[in-house]
């Protein structure tokens, strides 16, 4: 760790005090990192050069594990311990997986969230998911050759609670500090700048290897709203690899034998298919255990014989312009992500649906990663004059079960977060003292459609006639939408208060278990592994405090402002220390003692935005 | 601390219509108000303070949260009306106070006949561009209530009959989706 530099009062920080902040994209076949760099968002590529790296881990017989490219090399020997496309199963139980009994995979049902048993005993998707995002925080960190400040993570558009906090319980334990979670098709429209100045309805198109999605915004004034998301969760690039091979094997009758066949004509199709998105025709070359094959493909036939997966993603495309209450005429523009829209036929497919020339100029495979690093730049402070304010909302509505299995809806969907919404409920019987609350996230009217996200209790109401207790229901939805509930009995005095964590959500005793289990292993040794942390949480809050004295210490008096900087002192000097715990202690009272301020500033924020309005009034 | 500005929670507890900086009035300009709640957002969303630890994490929360409250209130002239009249001493009550006058309730019945009866799109678009045409003349009587004539109960009725409206448009709505679907 570089020494800490203070500017003088006034001076720009220096530049070597700019915070390493990343973009993720967290995909179902492969994942990439980007970042900043030179004022140009750009993937960063690993020792080899590879940008992408294959969402797969292979957990090996002496408690290693391999992931991305070795992964998937060994997929074909070893597919029960080699784990893929774990995204499908992030905050899902058994029952939720469709066509598992295809998977290699022992799926055990687990409350919550189910797990998949390896040759090192049971692995949860959050696991898994957290082996690739270290890989990729490692990637970024031997980038800059400094700590990873944070990142911006990004989930599809239809994620729903469960799923988002599964992708933050695994950056947790990848020791990511998680800036934000963002929709993957806001990322991409921020990739293109369409926040800064567009205002309209977008499509955005996202053909990636195994998934489909479309997503339909609405982007006003730098508000994200999602109208409509569909898709298909299983049509994908590997699709058309294998169209591509039923078509050949149609047109020359060869005999796929052997495994190694399967494997080396689904080479060769995404080679063929590969080359034909740039040529008119391509040969089509495998060696097969019955000999060699060459055939030669043209656009046009393979175009032909791919056609009905390029219309079942319009087919979804329309369904989803129905369900936001649209027409084609209302889009205003389409982007493309996914490596399979690099296919010519599937942009002019596109075009001739929306009637809209397709925005591809961004690398495909890259344009959520690069959209998500945009928005971590910011969100880390390192572009203080951005303008960039990124307003989602809710993907799913928020509510209540109530009697006859039926839905109180709490917050719709749609609304701009972070907000926070109540209800009052009452009891149903004389001297009733409890009362189960199940809070279920979906727009279905009946609980049994909807998903559940937690049940809890509330204890001790006092007893009363049926409906005489008021008992107020507040969800808090966070920036990320990330859901809490709390209940409280209002009318008595007495009341009692609990906050849930959404049950598929890990504790944090269940990750500190999984960090060890995990790096006991792992060539990182633990304790160091958390001083280091400490010490960046520590630089982080010493920061953060230094840059708001200089632009508001004004504010305190004398003697705040002395307690302040004895706080900051002290905090500076802790990083010294051997002990996680103790610099921790000492990061968090610091923090604890410049809340007043932090209120203060806010204050003098809003004032200060409404100083302009009162101006522009007179 | 050397400026005493009021403590947070008392900050928080300003109405909407000085939050917004905006005249506390039925009569509002969807314009600014989406111009002040972006101003505001810019000034308190938490990411604005991502790198600046847990504490102002909170404040920024809870204000953002406020702000995001305020304008769902702010920009839904039903509400704004409900909140004018509340905040005037005159609250809606609406569970309790469902008296409404027999002309109004008259009009409900023929709506909800007329929907009953309705065996096409055509039927209940109509009706929903009628019920409308009602929902906008009652507004507009809110404004003439709340902003001239300073009748606050009197525009707490009217409030009453724009909720029974509201609800009975998503009825429609809901209809035409239905019978749109099959």
């Amino acid at each position: 760790m570089a020494l800490l530099q203070i500017s003088e009062p006034g001076q720009a920080p220096d530049p070597h005090q700019r915070r390493i902040a990343v973009g993720i994209d967290l995909g179902t076949t492969h994942s990439l990192v980007a970042a900043m760099r030179n004022g140009v968002a750009e993937c960063l590529p690993d020792a080899e050069g590879h940008v992408i790296l294959p969402s797969a881990v292979r957990y090996l017989e002496n408690d290693g594990r391999q992931i991305g490219r070795a992964a998937l090399a060994a997929q074909a020997q070893d597919p029960q311990n080699t784990l893929v496309s774990v995204k499908r199963f992030m905050g899902r139980g058994v029952a939720d997986i469709a066509n598992r009994e295809q998977l290699p995979y022992v799926l055990i049902d687990k409350p919550g969230m189910l797990a998949i048993q390896t040759r090192v005993g049971e692995k949860s998707p959050v696991e898994v998911s957290a082996e690739i995002l270290a890989t990729l925080r490692f990637r970024a960190e031997d980038t800059f050759n400094d700590d990873l400040y944070g990142a911006v993570i990004t989930v599809p558009a239809y994620f729903d609670d469960a799923q988002r906090q599964a992708t933050k319980d695994a950056a947790q334990l990848a020791g990511i500090n998680v800036l934000r979670l963002i929709n993957e098709p806001t990322a991409a429209a921020i990739a293109y700048g369409l926040d800064q100045a567009s205002e309209g309805v977008y499509a955005v198109y996202d053909l990636g290897g195994g998934t489909f999605d479309i997503s339909v915004l609405r982007l006003t004034r730098g508000v994200f709203e999602v109208l409509a998301t569909g898709g298909d969760s299983a049509l994908g690039g590997d699709d058309y690899d294998r169209a591509l091979v039923d078509w050949v094997q149609a047109q020359t009758g060869c005999v796929i034998a052997t495994p190694a066949d399967k494997s080396n004509v689904l080479v060769a199709a995404r080679a063929c298919k590969e080359a034909l998105s740039a040529a008119d025709s391509a040969t089509f070359d495998v060696a097969l255990s019955s000999g060699a094959l060459r055939h030669t493909v043209t656009r046009t036939e393979f175009e032909a014989a791919t056609a009905a997966l390029t219309q079942r993603t319009l087919s979804a495309v329309r369904k989803a312009l129905r369900d936001a209450k649209l027409s084609k005429d209302d889009i205003q523009g389409v982007v493309m992500v996914g490596g399979s829209t690099r296919m010519p036929q599937v942009q002019q497919a596109v075009a001739d649906l929306l009637g809209c020339a397709p925005l591809n100029n961004l690398n495909p495979d890259e344009v959520v990663a690069l959209g998500a690093a945009i928005q971590a730049n910011q969100l880390a402070g390192n572009n203080p004059d951005g303008e960039l304010l990124l307003l989602d909302v809710i993907p799913l509505s928020l509510g209540i079960e109530t009697m006859g299995g039926l839905v109180e809806r709490i917050v719709p969907r749609n609304q701009t977060i972070p907000t926070a919404m109540a209800q009052d409920f009452t009891t149903y019987q004389d001297g009733q003292t409890a009362l189960a609350l199940h809070v279920v996230q979906g727009e279905r009217d009946m609980v049994a459609d909807c998903r559940s996200l937690a049940r809890f209790e509330l204890r001790g109401i006092p007893p009363m006639a049926a409906g005489a207790a008021r008992i107020r229901v507040t969800f808090t939805v966070d920036a990320d939408g990330m859901v809490s509930v709390s209940a409280l009995e209002q009318l008595s005095g007495v009341t009692a208060n609990i906050t849930v964590k959404p049950s598929y959500g890990l504790s944090d005793d269940q990750i500190a278990a999984m960090l060890q289990d995990s790096f006991k292993t792992a060539e990182q040794d633990i304790k160091a592994r958390a001083l280091v942390e400490a010490r960046v949480d520590a630089d982080r809050m010493w920061l953060a405090t230094q840059s708001a004295l200089h632009a508001d210490g004004d504010l305190l008096s004398a003697e705040d402002r002395a307690r302040i900087e004895a706080l900051m002192a002290a905090t500076l000097d802790a990083k010294k220390l051997e002990d996680a715990a103790a610099i921790q202690a000492i990061t968090e009272a610091l923090a604890k003692g410049t809340e007043a301020f932090a209120a203060q500033r806010m204050n003098r924020g809003i004032q200060h935005a409404l100083a302009g309005q009162n101006i522009e009034n007179i | 601390m050397n400026e005493p500005a009021l403590p947070l929670s008392a900050q928080l507890a300003v109405s909407d219509f000085e939050l917004f900086g905006v005249p506390a009035q039925f009569v509002q300009d969807r314009a600014q108000l989406d111009a002040r709640w972006k101003d505001l957002q810019r000034e308190a969303h938490p990411d604005k303070f991502a790198s600046q630890g847990a504490a102002a994490q909170r404040v920024a929360m809870q204000w953002s949260v406020r702000i995001n409250e305020a304008y769902q209130r702010l920009k839904d002239p039903m509400r704004r009306a409900a909140y004018l009249c509340e905040l005037g001493g005159a609250p809606i009550q609406a569970e309790n106070n469902t008296a409404m006058p027999t002309a109004f309730l008259m009009q409900q019945m023929e709506w909800r006949e007329a929907m009953d009866d309705a065996t096409n799109v055509a039927a209940l678009e109509a009706l929903h561009d009628d019920v409308q045409q009602a929902h906008k003349a009652a507004l507009q009587q809110c404004a003439q209530l709340i902003d001239t004539t300073h009748d606050l109960p009197a525009a707490a009725q009217q409030v009453r009959g724009l909720m029974f409206i509201e609800k009975f448009l998503r009825d429609v709505e809901a209809r035409i989706d239905h019978l749109d679907a099959s």
